[in-house]
């Protein structure tokens, strides 16, 4: 025998779980009247600029979003449209894209990947943001573009060097311009054995996190290659402040360099410790003592002071460079901020203007066909000389700069000189090493 | 061995920061009764008041210099501070140099000020509120006073150096009869301890051996009959919170060309300074100090290679094991009072 129990109470109940879970992937299908997410339908298209503007990267975040200010005022055709003019591509004509006007939002990724996918997905799904791009840490762009992933709009990433971004953790609907690990010890390693010679030996101090361990593996990797020996590898809580207890026992190592794998706080705090602890004044196996900083910031360099002085490293881009797309850049930039952009902001800059770009050679805002025309693209005039947009793993093959904290700086962004402009050849890699699988576009919609 | 001395002064100097701390955060839960949450901040003001002082010395003006450009191609506008017009480039130069010293007489008003602001202004407001809402409200002081700093100073480390005589380091391995070379020990972190232990001393002293700190003791011991008595002990305390307030700020300054400060400094020192104070006993001055020194020791020794080699990750978690060990059994605390924290 059977009861049937149907109340009020009952159907409400059922409605609101059913209705909850009838409105929970709306992000998939948000909006998609042209077959895709966010579709524009007015005269205006939305960008997402997901970049921190709390926590640590804060100031990393804030000149991110300076310079995709100055690149929406330069694709609606307002300032002296920057790179637009050095840019080998005339696609875009000042116009906005595809003759829409350029408008944007803003989300605080607070360097957390859960917060950067919340701040990416309230963008998506409720200002209509068409692409996402921005962020100043891998953490950040792994979560994030496995969510635009998701949900069907381009990611055009920020600042984020870790190999993973575009190597096991790719996706097809994600793109990096910025730099990575492999690269950096590829350029880095033969001037490190120019200048220090191949019989070193080094020991590593390494953030305990993603970034920290493919920054280790590329530059020890790559140095070892060249005839230097690993006497010591270190992992250091990423919540380290004082860095002397890692750093007294380099003293009773057997180490003549001091590679410190640590970005942002971690690098000014671990540099500056190892500066204090006498190590650029010692003598170790008949040689100076070195210190190297694989990657550089100019902002978090400014927080090390004159403990940069001589100390080698890598970098994406930076202002002193003198080709005409660096320079038209720095101009730009420099007239409407005051000073300098950092290589954050020029990356920023380059990813919003190649996504422009990539929509209007498409003649469409579907991220499968920007994808397909970010793909295997050629470039140049955006500061690093000829450019390719790897189709294999949407990673961009440019020059690297390898640079020097410089002895006698003008002023306080003159911190870094350019060492050497180690050419594409000697970075590029099989896009296979890293694995990783880039599946499918995703359209959303 | 010599791994074992340098871990020693390492730890030495780490227990400098998390005693002057933890000694000002137990003298309020001591004195007012308070979870002061926002102790960390106070901290952190302490090293901004060093940055902020030496902006002060290098206000400057522009000259431009025709000979050099800047990133725009234009004449370079070289900053000259005015303590070189003032005193003359060579006693300008020795001026800004010594920022951070000279930071510590500019510290101790802003700093007793902020204190007496802060409890007259909000924490007396909670002192007959449970311990979980004191612990909210200081908390949230905290972000916000970390949030101002930021406000104004930008989310970046700003370098604070040493004054020059103190860069360096030196080989005390040297003096002690050791190898050269293999125990170096900065200058700064050597003068860090020491200006530690006066400030410790001082403290004790003050309270130990003044009328005002026998009323305080007395106070801290049986607050209702000293009131009996006619004595103004909330005046004493507020007073006392000044002070607290003080031993961190110059806590901070003197931290700053340790490491570079910036507004989230408060923080990372916050929670371990807490649990010296809880490991060291409630409210137990000479408890605080013993902790702070003790758990600087066990946290350098922990994160030697030898010993992360064979527990990995025990560098991070050895403070918190010992706080475990300790409130299981000893809830007062190496030092505290009979019935703290045993309830």
């Amino acid at each position: 025998m059977s009861k049937t129990n149907l109340t009020r109470r009952g159907v409400l109940k059922t409605g609101a779980v059913a209705g909850a879970g009838l409105a929970l992937p709306t992000y998939l299908s948000a909006a998609g009247h042209e077959g895709f997410t966010n579709a524009p339908t007015g005269d205006t298209v939305t960008l997402g600029f997901n970049v921190p503007q709390t926590g640590p990267y804060a100031d990393e975040g804030a000149d991110e979003l300076r310079a995709y200010e100055l690149a929406v005022e330069h694709l609606n055709g307002g300032g002296d449209g920057g790179m637009l003019n050095t840019f080998s591509s005339k696609a875009l004509q000042g116009n906005g894209i595809l003759g829409k006007k350029v408008e944007y939002v803003t989300g605080d990724t607070q360097t957390k990947s859960d917060a950067a996918r919340a701040s990416a997905k309230s963008m998506i799904e409720k200002d209509g943001a068409v692409m996402i791009t921005g962020g100043s840490s891998s953490g950040v762009a792994v979560a994030v573009q496995a969510l635009c992933q998701e949900a069907g709009v381009i990611f055009m990433a920020g600042l984020t060097h870790s190999n993973d971004t575009t190597g096991k953790d790719k996706k097809a609907n994600g793109f990096r311009h910025f730099f990575n690990s492999y690269m950096t010890g590829a350029a880095l390693a033969p001037v490190l054995a120019n200048n220090y010679g191949t019989d070193r030996k080094a020991y590593h101090l390494t953030a305990d996190y993603n970034w920290g361990y493919t920054t280790e593996e590329a530059v020890r990797t790559s140095t070892e290659a060249l005839g230097w020996e690993t006497v010591g590898t270190v992992l250091t809580p990423l919540t380290q402040t004082d860095f002397s207890s890692y750093i007294t026992p380099v003293l009773q190592s057997d180490a003549d360099v001091l590679v410190l794998n640590h970005y942002g706080g971690n690098m000014v705090n671990s540099l500056t410790n190892a500066v204090q602890f006498g190590l650029r004044d010692r003598v170790a196996n008949g040689k100076n003592f070195e210190i190297v900083v694989p990657l550089y910031s100019r902002l978090m360099a400014k927080g090390a002071g004159a403990n940069v002085k001589g100390i080698f490293g890598s970098t994406n881009w930076h202002w002193s460079l003198q080709d005409e797309g660096s320079k038209a850049f720095v101009q730009s930039f420099g007239t409407k901020y005051g000073f300098p952009p950092s290589q954050a902001a020029h990356t920023c800059y380059v990813q919003a203007i190649l996504y422009a770009d990539a929509v209007e050679r498409a003649g469409s805002f579907n991220p499968c066909a920007v994808g397909e025309a970010l793909k295997d693209f050629e470039f140049d005039g955006m500061g690093n000389g000829p450019t390719l947009y790897r189709g294999e793993d949407h990673q961009c093959f440019k020059d690297v700069l390898v640079v020097k904290g410089k002895e006698n700086p003008t002023s306080e962004f003159d911190l870094l000189e350019i060492v050497e402009i180690t050419p594409v050849e000697q970075v590029t890699y099989d896009a296979s090493i890293f694995g990783g699988d880039l599946g499918s576009c995703n359209p959303g919609a | 061995m010599e791994a074992i001395i340098l871990q020693i002064l390492n730890g030495l100097d780490k227990g400098s920061a998390y005693a002057l701390i933890a000694l000002g955060l137990t003298l309020i839960f001591g004195t007012l009764g308070v979870v002061n949450f926002a102790h960390g901040a106070l901290f952190m003001i302490g090293a901004f008041c060093a940055v902020t002082l030496s902006r002060i010395l290098s206000l400057s003006h522009t000259v431009v210099d025709e000979t050099q450009k800047d990133f725009l191609g234009n004449p370079l506008q070289v900053e000259v501070p005015y303590v070189y017009n003032i005193f003359g480039q060579a006693t300008g130069e020795a001026i800004i140099d010594w920022a951070v010293p000279l930071a510590i007489l500019f510290t101790i008003p802003i700093m007793i000020g902020v204190g007496w602001i802060m409890e007259r202004g909000l924490i007396k407001h909670f002192y007959k509120r449970p311990h979980a809402d004191q612990i909210l409200v200081t908390f949230g002081l905290a972000i916000v006073l970390q949030e101002v700093i930021k406000y104004f100073y930008g989310a970046n480390p700003i370098p604070t150096p040493a004054p020059e005589a103190f860069i360096g380091s030196f080989d005390f391995g040297a003096m002690i009869g050791f190898e050269a070379g293999q125990i170096i020990y900065p200058y700064w972190r050597i003068v860090y301890f020491m200006f530690a232990a006066v400030i410790i001393g001082a403290v004790f002293a003050f309270l130990q051996f003044t009328t005002f700190g026998m009323v305080v003791r007395a106070g801290m011991a049986d607050r209702e009959t000293v009131g009996l008595l006619g004595i103004n002990i909330d005046r004493r305390f507020t007073i006392m919170f000044g002070i607290a307030a003080a031993v961190a700020g110059l806590a901070g300054v003197m931290y700053t060309p340790i490491n570079s400060p910036n507004y989230h400094m408060g923080m990372d020192f916050l929670v371990l300074s807490f649990v010296v104070v809880v490991v060291g006993g409630m409210g137990s001055l000479p408890g605080a100090v013993l902790a702070g020194f003790l758990l600087g020791i066990l946290e350098s020794f922990a994160s030697m290679p030898e010993v992360t080699s064979i527990i990995p990750g025990i560098n991070q978690v050895i403070i918190y094991l010992v706080a475990i060990i300790i409130l299981l059994t000893r809830p007062r605390g190496l030092m505290g009072r009979k019935g703290v924290m045993e309830d």
